[in-house]
């Protein structure tokens, strides 16, 4: 049995997304992404359509829908706009997942139902300066002192950590020694504006320009004990295994960009004169755009199978990094030709397609860089 | 308060449309159905009525089985229920056969308010708030670009080209709106879920005791006879300026009753 038709909840979904992004992103989001400004006002209309909690159970505010209901809002939001895309991936994969898979009873109550519905945002502190998926490296220490933990490090590149809206951060950080000398690492959940934890100053950032990244620093932060999301030294192994599902949502976005670039190519050779015709009328223009659709239709079908398999409970390690790894790829070739398409106007931010040039490159780097994804597929192929 | 919202599915306006070449009428296959842009101010506006005062929204359709996804749409943006007037008998119907029909729903329902869009975008009669008044004997007010309910009285400030008129009727009434009457609301994930379990009843002509043959393309008071595409655009006229450019350019103007 073969069936990628969606079903009628999931493509009225897709269609209100569609009309959302470009009925209220696309108008306003160039104006955001120039100045570097997090667009706190579609955020918040995201929440109210429901994005945010959409793979979380009704109990806890969500949506109860799947998490390819996530992906299919990612793909028509990247579509548009890969800023807001971010935002919803990170503040549902990283922000409220975590609470949702590792977190107790009473901690899911709490933050749930204000991150479901958008009205809250969450960030996960995991990257250091010091290396992004090497736990070993990991230097920011919390300790427990008189029923609380006391943090001390910091963080880098955190995704929606500084927002009008955030108000919890869920740090990794060395809570003691192994038996084997190796580092015990934990996952504590730390609220906006608890003392001597500080937000730096918006990165400033070749892409995503419209989305919220930061640095964060920790001095001497003070957390009830009850703060630890998940298991005591389980901190690590938790965010692994919410990695894979995150890699298809990434897939989706980036399907989204191409995709994109195909819309906006597909709209500009129609209407751009050269020589007294469409250039749409010249081969050239026409092939490049016929590979763009390939490979975009394609990277769907990617991400469509990893999805698949995921909620049917299957192993899915293996699909997902080929989804991320297909589609980023895809994302940043179609980038570069829609672009060229574009020619000169192609190089002016006014173009969505700048913004996608410039969107593009970060996905072959985020949820892990494409070398790790072919050496992942490799390893479950059995090489090496 | 019980409030009635008339709502019909047409090909997007923002697409090509066309007419079915073998009756002349509105071409639905193949093209992309949504529901009529101006009939979801009119869902928005029963909704807020209902937030405000409390009640229940029904949408009404006449259309082909397919006006489903139309009917979807309102119930997902938080409509109650539906009624569905479904018939094959109704195809090519005009709007005095339609009108009809419509009418005789409504009488089988309870309203205190029935809103609907001023205009369609495919037939763009725009008769229809008026022609249902004269049926149910109710007053019609319409282009609302306002509304309010107070106690079992309709506010209504109508648009006009210069400004508005304020207006009231005694409920029950039929009121038409605007796209300025307010901003339509995005149906929520948890709207699109809870759409598929709300009512929708289906009713056909004889469920409203219509003889079919009163209705449809054979016996519609009007018809299309004949349609063509819009002409290409013409080729303009090249003024070579030799010095008296801006005299052959008024005289051209001038040809056109442009000045």
């Amino acid at each position: 049995m073969l069936d990628y038709r969606l079903d009628e909840e999931t493509e009225a979904l897709r269609t209100t997304v569609r009309e959302f992004a470009r009925e209220v992103v696309a108008p306003q989001i160039g104006e955001f992404y120039e100045r570097d400004e997090f667009p706190t006002a579609i955020v918040r209309q995201m929440g109210e359509l429901g994005l945010f909690g959409l793979p979380f159970p009704e109990e806890y505010g969500g949506g109860g829908g799947t998490y390819f209901d996530l992906c299919v809002a990612l793909e028509e939001l990247g579509r548009v706009d890969s800023s807001v895309a971010i935002t919803l991936e990170a503040g549902v994969s990283l922000g409220a997942m975590p609470i949702f898979r590792f977190g107790s009873e009473e901690q899911k109550q709490r933050w749930l139902p204000r991150l479901c519905s958008g009205q809250a945002l969450a960030a996960f502190g995991l990257t250091e300066a010091g290396g992004g998926s090497d736990a070993g490296a990991t230097r920011t220490t919390a300790r427990l002192d008189g029923g609380e933990w006391v943090l001390n490090g910091s963080k880098s590149f955190i995704t929606n950590s500084g927002t009008d809206l955030t108000e919890l951060v869920t740090v990794t950080a060395v809570t003691g020694t192994r038996a084997d000398g190796s580092k015990e690492i934990s996952a504590i959940a730390v609220p906006s504006g608890t003392p001597g934890f500080v937000v730096g100053k918006r990165y400033s950032k070749v892409g995503w320009n419209a989305s919220d990244t930061r640095e964060l620093s920790f001095t001497d932060v003070h957390v009830p004990a009850e703060n630890l999301v998940g298991e005591r030294g389980r901190g690590y192994a938790q965010f692994l295994s919410i990695l894979d599902e995150g890699r298809i949502a990434i897939s989706a976005l980036s399907v989204g960009l191409a995709q994109g670039c195909v819309d906006e190519s597909v709209r500009y050779a129609g209407e751009r004169e050269a020589f007294g015709r469409p250039i749409g009328a010249n081969q050239a223009i026409q092939f490049m755009i016929a590979d763009m659709e390939v490979r975009a239709s394609t990277a769907r079908l990617a991400y469509y199978r990893a999805a698949e398999r995921m909620l049917r409970g299957e192993p899915f390690k293996r699909e997902a990094s080929i989804a991320k790894l297909y589609s980023s790829e895809v994302a940043m070739d179609n980038a570069r030709a829609a672009t060229q398409v574009h020619g000169g106007y192609g190089f002016m931010n006014e173009y969505p397609v700048g913004r996608f040039y410039r969107d593009a490159k970060i996905l072959e780097i985020g949820e892990g860089t494409s070398e790790v994804q072919r050496m992942l597929i490799a390893r479950d192929l059995g090489v090496g | 308060m019980n409030i009635v919202v008339l709502v019909k599915q047409v090909p997007d306006s923002g697409t090509q449309r066309s007419l079915d070449p073998s009756d002349n009428t509105v071409a639905r296959a193949g093209a992309d159905n949504v529901v009529n842009e101006i009939d979801e101010y009119a869902i928005e506006e029963a909704l807020t009525v209902k937030e405000a005062q409390g009640g229940e929204v029904t949408v009404l359709t006449v259309g082909p089985a397919s006006a489903t996804d139309a009917i979807r749409k309102a119930l997902s943006m938080g409509a109650d229920k539906a009624v569905h007037v479904v018939d094959d008998a109704i195809h090519g119907s005009c709007a005095i056969q339609t009108s009809a029909i419509l009418a005789a729903a409504l009488q089988q329902m309870e309203y205190d308010l029935v809103l609907t869009g001023a205009t369609s975008t495919d037939g763009q009669v725009a008769v229809m708030p008026a022609l249902l008044a004269e049926r149910l004997g109710i007053p019609q007010v319409s282009g609302a670009q306002k509304l309010t309910v107070e106690g079992s009285t309709v506010k209504v400030n109508r648009q006009t080209d210069g400004g508005y008129w304020a207006l009231e009727a005694p409920l029950p009434a039929i009121v038409s709106t605007w796209d300025t009457i307010n901003e339509p609301r995005y149906p929520s994930f948890k709207g699109i879920m809870a759409a598929k379990k709300k009512p929708v009843e289906t009713k056909s002509l004889a469920d409203l005791g219509i003889d079919p043959s009163t209705v449809g393309l054979a016996s519609a008071t009007s018809s299309v006879l004949d349609f063509a595409g819009r002409p290409p655009k013409g080729e303009g006229v090249k003024v070579n300026d030799e010095g008296d450019g801006a005299q052959k350019f008024v005289e051209y103007l001038a040809s056109q009753k442009i000045v």
